[in-house]
C-alpha cells in the first residue's frame, strides 16, 4: 500500500488527463451536438435525414469499437493523430450522438404552440429556435446533458485499453506492477466518483438557477 | 370606413385574401376539399361548423402553418411561397390569435408584446416599448407588464396575444377559437377586444361558435362540414334561415348549450 502511496502524484497526473479528455470530448461533442440537433429539427429533409443517421450509427456500436477503428483503423487509410487527439475526437464525435438526443428531447419538451406562435409572428425558422425554442429547452437539457458528460468522463477510461495513459491506464500499470488490485483500482473508482458527484451537484445548481429565471 | 348608421364596418371591395380550390391532406385523410373564401378589406368572417370539419386547418392554412396539397391562397396580391424568409415577411402582416395563446412562457408580457416589432420588424426599441404599454392598455392588461405569462388569467392571457398580434400592425387577423379555453366570465372581456377591433375595420377571419360576436362585428358567416364550405350569408340570414339541413342540424346542436 505505501509503494503505491509513492505514486500518488502519477494516479493525480492521470485523474488530471481524465478531467482534461472529459471537457474536450464534451466541447466537441456539445458544439457537434448543437450542428446535429439543427439539423434534426430543421425543416431540411436530407438534413434532416443525415442526423438521424449520425445518431442511429453511434448509438449503435460500442464506444471501444469505435476507439479501436479510429486508432488502428484510420492509420491504415494514412490519417493518424496523437493518442490523447485521438481519444478526444472519438469521445466527442461518439457522444455527440447522446449530446444531440439530450438537447432534441429539451427542444421537443417545449410545446409546439411556441413554435407556432413564433412563425406566426414573422420569425425565421433561426429566429424562433434562439429566441423562443432553446432559451425554453436548455432548462430541461441540464440533466440529460449532465448525464452525457458523466458518461464522458466514465467512457474516457477506455482510452487505457489503446494506450492512453490517463486514470486507468495508469492504474492499470501500476497494479501490474504491484500485484495490489484493490488498493490501485479502489483509488481510480474514488477519483471517477468524486468527478461524477461534481458534475451531479454543478448540474443541480445550474437547474435551479434557470428555473428561477424562467 | 366605419358605417355611420350603425357603427359597423363595411368592406371596402379590395380582396385581401384569396383561398382557391385548396385541397389539404393528412394521410388518407382529406381535411379540405376544394375550398374557396375571398375577404375583402375590412371584412370579418366568421367560420362555423362541428368540431373535426376543417375550421382551424382552413385558419393554419391561410398563414400557412400547415402546407396545402394543391390549390392556392393569395394573399395581398401575393400567392404565399414556400417555406423560408419571403413566407415569414409575408407571415409577420397577418396576425394569428390561438385557443391556447401560446404566450412565450420564458418572456415578461411586454417582452411578448415587443419581441416580434423589434426582431422581425426592426422597430427601435424605445419605439416598440411605447407601442407596446399602448397596446396593452387598449386591450385592459397595462398594469401586467412585467408579469409572465404564467401568473395571468386565460383572458388576461389572450388578450396579450391579441396585442401582440396587433403590435405587428397586421393586415388581417386570424383568430382560431379565442375563448373556448376561458371559463365564461373571461370570454366577455376577450370578445369586446374582438368587438372593438372590428368596428376599427380590422380585416378579421374568426373561427368562434360565439354567435353574439357574429351577430355583433360578422359581415358573413361562412359554415364548414367535412372540409367544404357548404354555406356562406349575412349572420343574421345564417343563424334564422340557414339553407342546408347541415347546418340546420348544426345550429341546432349549438342552440341547446
Ligand atoms: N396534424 C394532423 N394530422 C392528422 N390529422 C389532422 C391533423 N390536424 C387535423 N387533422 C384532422 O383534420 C380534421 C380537421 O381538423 P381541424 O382541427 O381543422 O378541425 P376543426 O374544425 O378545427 O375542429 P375543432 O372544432 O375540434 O377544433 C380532423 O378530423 C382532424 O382529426
Ligand atoms: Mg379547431
Amino acid at each position: 500500500m505505501s509503494e503505491i502511496l509513492k505514486h500518488i502524484g502519477v494516479l493525480v497526473g492521470g485523474l488530471g488527463v481524465t478531467v482534461e479528455l472529459s471537457l474536450l470530448g464534451f466541447v466537441g461533442a456539445a458544439v457537434l451536438g448543437i450542428a446535429l440537433t439543427i439539423m434534426r429539427v430543421s425543416p431540411v429533409t436530407p438534413l434532416r435525414a443525415f442526423g438521424t443517421l449520425y445518431v442511429e450509427v453511434f448509438r449503435n456500436i460500442p464506444l471501444l469499437v469505435f476507439l479501436f477503428l479510429f486508432v488502428f483503423g484510420l492509420p491504415d487509410a494514412g490519417i493518424s493523430f496523437p493518442l490523447f487527439t485521438s481519444e478526444a475526437i472519438c469521445l466527442a464525435m461518439y457522444f455527440a450522438a447522446f449530446a444531440c438526443e439530450a438537447m432534441r428531447g429539451g427542444i421537443n419538451a417545449v410545446p409546439v404552440g411556441q413554435a407556432e406562435a413564433a412563425r406566426a409572428l414573422g420569425m425565421t425558422f433561426t429566429q424562433s429556435l434562439r429566441l423562443i425554442i432553446l432559451p425554453q429547452a436548455f432548462r430541461t437539457m441540464v440533466q440529460p446533458l449532465a448525464n452525457v458528460l458523466i458518461g464522458i468522463v466514465l467512457g474516457s477510461s477506455l482510452g487505457a485499453a489503446v494506450g492512453v495513459s490517463e486514470l486507468t491506464g495508469r492504474v492499470q500499470i501500476l497494479e501490474l506492477q504491484y500485484d495490489e488490485p484493490l488498493p490501485t483500482v479502489g483509488l481510480a473508482a474514488l477519483g471517477y466518483v468524486v468527478i461524477t458527484l461534481t458534475i451531479a451537484l454543478v448540474a443541480g445548481r445550474v437547474q435551479k438557477r434557470m428555473a428561477v429565471r424562467r | 370606413m366605419v358605417d355611420q348608421a350603425d357603427g359597423t364596418s363595411t368592406p371596402s371591395g379590395k380582396v385581401l385574401l384569396s383561398v382557391e380550390s385548396v385541397n389539404k391532406r393528412f394521410g388518407d385523410f382529406t381535411a379540405l376539399k376544394d375550398v374557396d373564401l375571398q375577404v375583402a378589406e375590412g371584412e370579418v368572417v366568421v367560420i362555423l361548423g362541428a368540431s373535426g370539419s376543417g375550421k382551424s386547418t382552413l385558419c393554419r392554412c391561410i398563414n400557412r402553418l400547415e402546407s396545402i396539397d394543391s390549390g392556392r391562397v393569395v394573399f395581398d396580391g401575393r400567392e404565399l411561397p414556400q417555406e423560408g424568409t419571403e413566407l415569414a415577411r409575408l407571415r409577420a402582416d397577418v396576425g394569428m390569435v390561438f385557443q391556447s395563446f401560446n404566450l412565450f412562457a420564458h418572456k415578461t408580457v411586454l417582452e411578448n408584446v415587443t419581441l416580434g416589432p423589434i426582431r422581425v420588424r426592426r422597430t427601435p426599441k424605445a419605439q416598440a416599448v411605447e407601442e407596446a404599454r399602448a397596446l396593452l392598455n387598449r386591450v385592459g392588461v397595462g398594469q401586467k407588464e412585467s408579469a409572465h405569462p404564467a401568473e395571468l388569467s386565460g383572458g388576461q392571457q389572450q388578450r396579450v396575444a391579441i396585442a401582440r398580434s396587433l403590435a405587428m400592425h397586421p393586415k388581417l387577423m386570424l383568430f382560431d377559437e379565442p375563448t373556448s379555453a376561458l371559463d365564461p366570465e373571461m370570454i366577455r372581456e376577450v370578445l369586446d377586444v374582438m368587438v372593438g377591433l372590428a368596428k376599427d375595420g380590422m380585416t378579421m377571419v374568426a373561427v368562434t361558435h360565439e354567435m353574439g360576436f357574429a351577430r355583433q362585428a360578422a359581415d358573413r358567416v361562412v359554415f364548414m362540414d367535412a372540409g367544404q364550405i357548404v354555406e356562406t350569408g349575412p349572420p343574421e340570414e345564417f343563424f334564422t334561415r340557414p339553407r342546408t339541413e347541415r347546418a340546420r342540424d348544426f345550429l341546432s346542436t349549438i342552440l341547446q348549450h
